[in-house]
Formats: structure tokens, sequence, C-alpha cells
């Protein structure tokens, strides 16, 4: 067998068992998409009344204007389940027998990537599907959607990489605290919910120029036909570099003594 | 004979604390190797570095004929790892566990399927096979973990600590497990902190303490280099305890447990001749014990000090 079938096939068995634990245990899923459109409908009624004073534009509901907010705190909420299920692994010790196994050694990880891409976009799916119920009118046609599709897979990837990493460098499960807390911060600092310009001072700066806003932006652009500017282009690489990040140092810590 | 393992000069260090230093072994192919030493003594460290996933600072291992170094990938392939690092998915129940060792064996479904049944039939798990492995206790882990391992058909199984906090019964059908195995013709690298379980199992053994091999040879010359057998008799009273010293003459006298140690093999000729020599003076004895040699007296010969000393943070690591 060549490398590359090794690695496809490994990877293919990782992700079953990943699969499995996810469908053993649907109370997981059931959260990944309770908790976001929980926060859809509290900030719809929160603020729902105030877009024009947030300055989202006369012709944008606030619901329209909200939901790619939501759509990436779905991907965060499911990159802290792929943290801590990898973190398991790591300290139940069932990785030190993958690793002693003549397996593809990078099956172990694309596993929990690919079964976490699987889960978020379902969650993902999920969410847009309760949002249009509540009166989400997306202007996109096919190919938008598409593209918000691919803008979607992108930022799992990253955050899944990087949730990785974390998984595996924390000893315990409260090592990946730190972790799920930022990456549940951030939209709140962002362009999620109120446009950074009617925020102030520092809070505007770092919401101009973290991660979540590009993203949020760019599916705002495509779902709503919202100008999005030069955010596709940030966006785009803020992904690939969180990514490249994210899998480098996996890769460092999954090679890495067992026990250091 | 050819070697199974070979080690020579093995050397490792975490940070500045040494925890092999310049380990020599050699294992036959179709034996039983025991590495023998308390926590700390870096056994788990050698398991960890002969199935490649912890990198020795010096020195060459060949395993089933590969370089370590050069060729991990088919040590890998030969050996099966079961222990303290190993483990079990406790999301999955125990057919589900095995199924997924022979997917990634590449064993084919009918073939991975028909290996699994076996292995839960044979380690007494097949009532349990449809449940998560949550479920299991100790005992039923340790023989999953075990299972899972075989179910590659490896021909070298390290075995770390595989008996540790299993109850009686548990470990002898571990131990009648590993005796199967070597039958079978595969070789096995076990460590232990039971000197009772090296006898049990060990062609050959190597006591390891503070990252060095003090003694190495099989359980009776082990045993025999040991003067750790002795009988001890417990007095009523001190009155007791005076006539019976008289009367024995060279024992180790304890005043405060009002016991005499007197060196024996524990033999019944030897004990029956001890009671002929303390003749009327047997009545102030309310007690007699024999106590064989155990690890804590292999280390006191070796090496001049007790088990219970040495740092126990490292082997406790999974």
């Amino acid at each position: 067998m060549t490398t590359m079938t090794l690695a496809v096939r490994d990877s293919a068995t990782m992700t079953r068992r990943s699969i499995r634990h996810v469908l053993r245990y649907p109370v997981t899923l059931v959260v990944a998409v309770g908790v976001p459109v929980l926060l859809l409908l509290l900030f719809i009624g929160v603020f729902g009344a105030l877009k024009a004073g947030l300055g989202t534009g006369p012709h944008v509901s606030y619901i329209d204007y909200v939901l790619p907010g939501i759509i990436v705190m779905t991907i965060a909420y499911g990159s802290s389940v792929t943290t801590q299920s990898v973190n398991r692994d790591s300290t139940e010790g069932i990785i030190g027998r993958f690793r002693t196994m003549a397996i593809s050694p990078s099956s172990v990880l694309n596993g929990h990537v690919a079964t976490a891409l699987v889960r978020t976009l379902v969650s993902a799916a999920a969410v847009i599907g309760v949002a249009i119920g509540l009166g989400f009118r997306p202007t996109a046609d096919a190919g938008r959607w598409l593209a918000a599709a691919g803008v979607v897979v992108l930022f799992v990837l990253a955050l899944s990489w990087l949730a990785v990493a974390v998984g595996l460098a924390a000893k315990t499960v409260e090592g990946t605290t730190g972790f799920i807390l930022i990456v549940q911060i951030l939209p709140f600092i962002s362009s999620a919910f109120v446009p950074p310009g009617q925020m102030s001072g520092s809070v505007r700066w770092f919401a101009e120029n973290e991660p979540f806003t590009p993203v949020i932006d760019t599916l705002r652009g495509l779902l709503t036909g919202t100008p999005s500017g030069g955010t596709v282009l940030a966006a785009v690489a803020w992904c690939a570099g969180l990514t490249l990040a994210g899998y480098l140092w996996a890769r460092v810590l999954f090679r890495r003594d067992l026990n250091r | 004979m050819t070697s199974a393992i070979t080690a020579t000069g093995l050397r490792k260090s975490f940070g500045d604390k040494v925890v092999l230093d310049g380990i020599d072994l050699e294992v036959e192919s179709g034996t039983t190797f025991s590495l023998l030493g308390p926590n700390g003594a870096g056994k788990t460290t050698m398991v960890q570095i002969m199935s490649t996933v912890v990198h020795a600072d010096a020195g060459d291992v060949r395993v089933a004929g590969h370089d370590l170094a050069r060729e991990p990938a088919a040590v890998r392939a030969a050996i099966g790892v079961t222990g303290q690092f190993s483990a079990i998915d406790s999301l999955l129940t125990g057919e589900e566990n095995l199924l997924l060792m022979a997917d990634l064996h590449h064993l084919g479904r009918a073939e991975g399927r028909r290996r699994a049944a076996g292995l839960l039939d044979q380690f007494g798990l097949a009532d349990s096979a449809r449940k998560t492995t949550m479920t299991y206790s100790g005992g039923m882990k340790r023989r999953l973990d075990l299972a899972m391992t075989l179910i590659g058909d490896p021909r070298v199984i390290f075995l770390d600590e595989p008996t540790t906090g299993l109850d009686p019964r548990s470990r002898r059908m571990m131990w009648q497990i590993i005796r199967q195995l070597v039958a079978g013709g595969v070789t096995i690298l076990l460590t232990t902190q039971m000197l009772d379980e090296a006898d049990e199992l060990a062609d050959r053994v190597a006591v390891l303490d503070h990252g060095k091999v003090v003694a190495a040879g099989s359980p009776e010359e082990l045993k025999r280099s040991i003067p750790g057998a002795h009988v001890r008799l417990h007095f009523a009273d001190a009155t007791g305890l005076d006539a019976g010293a008289r009367a024995l003459g060279e024992a180790f006298r304890h005043d405060d447990t009002l016991t005499l140690e007197v060196p024996s093999d524990g033999g019944a000729v030897a004990v029956r001749e001890l009671l002929n020599r303390l003749g009327d003076t047997a009545a102030g004895v309310d007690d007699v014990s024999v106590h064989t040699p155990d690890l804590d007296d292999v280390f006191f010969a070796l090496t001049g000090h007790p088990t219970a000393e040495p740092t126990p943070e490292m082997e406790n690591a999974r």
C-alpha cells in the first residue's frame, strides 16, 4: 500500500470512530445547535428594535445582520468540542496506543478534523434552517451560497487545527478552557452584533483587526448582499494562516515524546 | 537462538533528571524477559522508547530485526503494547474497540470480525461485548486492552505492569494468558514491581534501579543472591522473647514488636528444626510466620536502599 492510500484509509477509519462518538452522544450536537439558536433569539429580542440606531442600515433587518455572526459562533462552539475530544484521546492514552501502531501518523488528527468539519457543517445548516424560520431572508444565489459554504469550511479548518493542537498541548481538560474562552469571546468583540464603526477607541481597533470580523463580513456580504469590500481576501488569509499555524503546532506536539 | 530485542548503551534524561543511565539488554526470541523495579526506576521509559513513542538520547535498539531509529514504522508493525500508557476508547463498546484495531491493521471486514469474536471469547468478554467500556471493571479493561494488542498478531509484545491494580483472580487470569502467548512463540518484555510475577512468568529478569541494571539473571539466580528469607516468631511477652533469644542465639531481635527474625529458607524441614531448637521456650511463641524474599529484600540486598524512596512521578505519568 502506498503512503497516500494508507493515509486515506486510516484517516477514514479514524473519522468513522469520531463520528461514532458523536452519534452515540447526540446531546453534543443538540447543544451545538441549541446554544447559537438561543443567542440568536436573545440578540433579536434585545437589539432587534434598535437596528437603525446600531447603524446596520435601514434596509437590513437585524436577523439578517446578526446571522453570519451566529454562524461563526456555531463554528467556535464546534471547535471547543473538538479540543476537548482530542484532549480526552490524549489524556486517556489512546493516542499513545495509536502511536505504537503501524498506521499513518497523520490519520489520528485528520480523523478529528474531518469529524469536526462534518459535525460543524451539520450544526451550521441546522442553525441557518431555524433562522430562516425566524425570518432570515438571504439574497444569495446558488453560487454565493457555495462561496459562503467555502468560507465556512475554511474557518472550520482553521479553528479545528488550532483546537487539535490545544487539545494535544493541554495536560488536562481544564487546560483547554483558555482556548474555549477566547474563541467564544472573540465574536462579541467583532462585527457580529454591532458594526465596529459604532464602537470606540481600542475596542474598535481590536474589532476591526481580529480574524472573526473579516470572516463575518464576508459571510454577510455573500448571504445578504451587503458590500464586503476587501474583507474576502483578509478572511481567506486569516483562515489559511491559522490553519497552517495550528497544523504545524499540532504536528510538533504529536511527534514529541509521550508524557512530556 | 536469535534476539528479538537488543539495547545497548540506552540513555534518556527528562530535563536534568537522568531516567536511563546506560542500559544494555538482550531478549531471546520466544522468551519472556522481565524488567523488575520500583516506581521511578525507568521501566516505563524503557518500554516507551522500545515502542517508538519516546526518543532515546543515546544508544542503539533493535526490535524484531529492525533498527528503532531508522525504521520505526517496521518496528511498530512487529510490536504490540499494553500497559500504563496504552488505552481503550471509553466511548466505544468492547467489540467496537477491537474492530477499530482490526481496521487499523487492515485486516478486512470478515477477518476482523472473526478475530474480534475469538478474542472476546478467549478473554471472557463476550457477554459485555456490546457495552461501552466505560462500564467495564478494571480487570475487564486490562483484558480488552491486551486483546486489542493481540488482534494484529504482534511478534514482540511489551507489557508495562499488566497486573498492577488487579484483584488476585484477574491477575491469575492475566498470567495464564501471558503463558499461552509465549507458548505460541511470541517474545514478551514485561515490567513489574512484583518479584513473584517475574518469578512466575519470566525466563530472565533484569533489576532496574535509578536507570541502571543492578542485577540480571534467571529468577532462581536472583533469589539465591538474596538473603531475605526468614522465619518470624512473635512472643506473648518480654520474658518469652528473652528466653527465645537465648535458645536461638543468631536472630534479629525487635523488642518493640516482641519478635525475633531468624534467617531461614522457609522450608518445612528448616522450620521444624528451628522449633526444635526453641524447645520449651516455644510455649511463649504465639505466632510463627515465614517471610520469603520480596522486591523490598531484592532491592535492599542489591542497592542498599529500600524501594519506597525514589521519585514516583515519572512512572505515574501515563
